[in-house]
């Protein structure tokens, strides 16, 4: 099992002929995912490289191809259009990865899908090892296992992946949820999948400064998840209040979205917080081998 | 992007909401002709971002256009004194010259974004006139939120309800559902991430007026009005932002820091993992830097050259974990940084992995440098390079 995605979702791509869209459609279909077609307007009837169908509207790429699942490259004026496209054709996830969305429209669009979940936007997207992948991580850093983890950066998911994997700790699903303020899944919105995944045996949470999305998380597992492995780690304790680092979700502001604040909500949890990335793994095995 | 008070007043008197009468000068002469022409009470404001104008003595009364120029004088003679959050402080480059308002209360009024709820919150106090935060922490239960639902949008009941559960005086009552739908239209026509009103004043003789301004708009939404462009060139420049454009990278992507360790990596939450690990290896960081996805050469020499020419770093870190940002265009683009940079040198550690890494790897041993395995190998080495 996983979350979200498996070999059997049937994946189709907005902007599947842009220069993003193209280069990542061939990565994703090299990874194994199930890849059905994708949609540029006014290029319907064409074929990608793979030979996948282009269509026009999204509604046609479902109707033709029973598509659930969705992953849009769109440039950011076009991102909410696009995603309630996808919600007005019936699909049920959405990953969309642009960045600079504007907060706005994202309002709009969570408080209007009901019924399709969106992960991002601003998001790497998810994969579940040996299954699937949908969005723009590097496949060859995962590998198939119990470790369930999600994060709100791109690079530095990667990265504590890349250790897991070193470690011989495998993962069901990663979902990287985001980096803006507004997102369509949260972490405790990704706790509540995992936890009725029966391959999931652990979770590591890659949460960073700004927001409370970390404090929610760690009520969460104290009240839901007492018995599971939980590692997390808080990256940008070292940020100044008021300037946001990279991510726009990433700011301290009026004492909200302090480090002190999510690790210690994450302590009360039981949740041990790695103060760099490369202590996860050893965190999360000798959790693991204590349960096991 | 943050407005002056003078900005935020003119889009609260689009949106219809009530501002004082006021006067936008660019220096004390300007003050002094313009109360010459409107004699009367005036009040003078410092136009900046930073809070604690009053604290700083940054507000003047004028009853003249002698006082009025005096006043400005005085305002614009020294900066903002500076904070934790602006540590250089803050020009003042203009003033407001307002009606004096002859206020009976002062309430508290704002709308912004709670990211838990996804959905917009209105905020309302009987206590208005100090920081919100203030309140919370003093008068907690005077705090009165509405989530709104984005698929209703407002409707008045929200302002009645509001006005009463803040148990706002009831001369705000007649006027306040009229205010919070203006607000509210502000909020989403501008795209702003936060509108607050404080103090919203009430008058002696019965008006409701915006006494302050305080809006914060979305940078990603400033495309769909272009009319603000003008504004932002009017802005005191935040000097980390200015650097990080001229780059050619993200305005969020570059932050300054007083240390001597300069570090460089792709991807927002790796460039903070690694400003953490330096700490954590006992160094002090020079900056924070993405370098965004999809690194070329040109835009890693840059980088380079950002972080020498504008911080205090004697060594540069660069950890780059390749997910679509392909190692040998990394390495690449350092080779060539450090062949052609006219700037200063400062020893490399080169923390290289992902796609094409091997290649990376070679391209950087051809030319002589040697790349670390690890974020924290890398970390310790450009500590210890740093403290020679």
């Amino acid at each position: 099992m996983s979350i979200f995605l498996d070999k059997n979702s049937k994946v189709i791509v907005q902007g599947i002929t842009g220069s993003e869209g193209s280069y990542h459609t061939e990565r994703m279909v090299k990874y194994g995912t199930n890849i059905v077609g994708g949609v540029t307007p006014g290029k319907g009837g064409q074929k990608t490289p793979q030979g996948l169908p282009v269509f026009d509207t999204v509604k046609e790429a479902v109707d033709a191809t029973g598509a659930t699942h969705t992953c849009i490259f769109v440039p950011p004026p076009f991102a909410a259009d696009a995603l309630y496209e996808a919600h007005d054709a019936g699909i049920t996830l959405a990953v969309c990865i642009t960045e600079g969305v504007p907060v706005h429209d994202m309002l709009r669009v969570v408080g209007t899908t009901g019924g399709m979940r969106i992960i991002g936007p601003n998001c790497p997207g998810l994969v579940s090892p040996g299954k699937a992948l949908v969005g723009i991580m590097p496949g060859h850093v995962f590998k198939e296992g119990p470790v369930g983890l999600m994060s709100r950066s791109g690079t530095l998911t990667y990265e504590v992946v890349d250790l897991l994997t070193r470690a011989g700790l495998g993962q069901s699903t990663c979902v990287g949820v985001g980096g803006d303020p507004i997102i369509g899944t949260t972490f405790v919105e990704c706790l509540r999948e995992f936890k009725n995944d029966p391959q999931t045996k652990a979770l590591v949470i890659c949460g960073e400064i700004g927001g409370s999305d970390e404090e929610d998380a760690a009520a969460f597992v104290a009240e839901h998840l007492p018995e599971l492995p939980v590692v997390a780690f808080i990256g940008g304790r070292n940020a100044p209040p008021g300037k946001s680092l990279g991510h726009a979700g990433a700011i301290i502001s009026g004492g909200f979205g302090t480090p002190e604040s999510k690790i210690a909500a994450f302590i009360s949890a039981g949740v041990p917080v790695a103060e760099r990335p490369s202590e996860i793994p050893q965190l999360v095995a000798d959790r693991l081998a204590v349960r096991a | 992007m943050n407005l002056l008070e003078h900005q935020g007043k003119e889009l609260f008197k689009r949106a219809g909401i009530a501002v004082p009468r006021a006067h936008h000068a660019a220096d004390p002469e300007a003050v002094e002709r313009f109360i010459e022409s409107a004699p009367g009470d005036w009040v003078v404001k410092a136009q900046v971002l930073m809070g604690g104008r009053g604290k700083a003595g940054k507000i003047k009364m004028a009853g003249s256009a002698s006082e009025g120029r005096s006043a400005a004088q005085e305002i614009m003679a020294t900066p903002m004194p500076p904070n934790r959050q602006n540590p250089q402080g803050e020009p003042i480059n203009s003033v407001l010259v307002e009606e004096r308002l002859a206020i009976a209360k002062e309430a508290y009024c704002a709308i912004t974004i709670d990211r838990t709820a996804r959905k917009p919150v209105f905020v309302v106090s009987r206590f208005g006139g100090m920081d919100i935060e203030e309140v919370a922490e003093r008068h907690p239960e005077s705090i009165a939120k509405f989530y709104v639902d984005t698929a209703t949008g407002y409707s008045p009941f929200i302002g009645r309800e509001l006005a009463f559960r803040a148990e706002l005086d009831p001369g705000y009552r007649r006027q306040f559902p009229a205010i919070a739908a203006s607000l509210y239209d502000l909020f989403f026509d501008y795209g702003a991430k936060l509108v607050e009103i404080n103090p919203l004043a009430l008058t002696t003789d019965g008006r409701v007026i915006a006494s302050d301004a305080k809006v914060e708009l979305d940078d990603d939404a400033l495309f769909r009005n272009p009319e603000f462009d003008e504004w932002r060139k009017s802005l005191p420049l935040d000097v980390d932002e200015m650097f990080a454009a001229q780059a050619g990278v993200g305005i969020r992507n570059f932050r300054r820091f007083p240390g001597n360790v300069g570090t460089m990596a792709n991807g927002a939450g790796l460039a903070m993992a690694t400003m953490d690990a330096v700490a954590n290896a006992g160094g002090a960081i020079a900056n924070f830097l993405d370098v965004g996805g999809g690194a070329n050469a040109q835009r890693v020499r840059s980088c380079y050259e950002l972080v020498v020419n504008n911080t205090g770093a004697t060594v540069f870190f660069i950890n780059i974990f390749g997910g679509i940002t392909r190692g040998d265009e990394v390495a690449r683009g350092v080779v060539e940084a450090m062949a052609q940079t006219t700037s200063r040198k400062i020893p490399l550690v080169i923390r290289l992995t992902g796609t094409n890494e091997e290649e990376g790897r070679r391209i950087l041993a051809d030319a002589g440098m040697k790349p670390v395995e690890t974020m924290d190998q890398g970390a310790r080495e450009a500590v210890r390079l740093a403290s020679r």
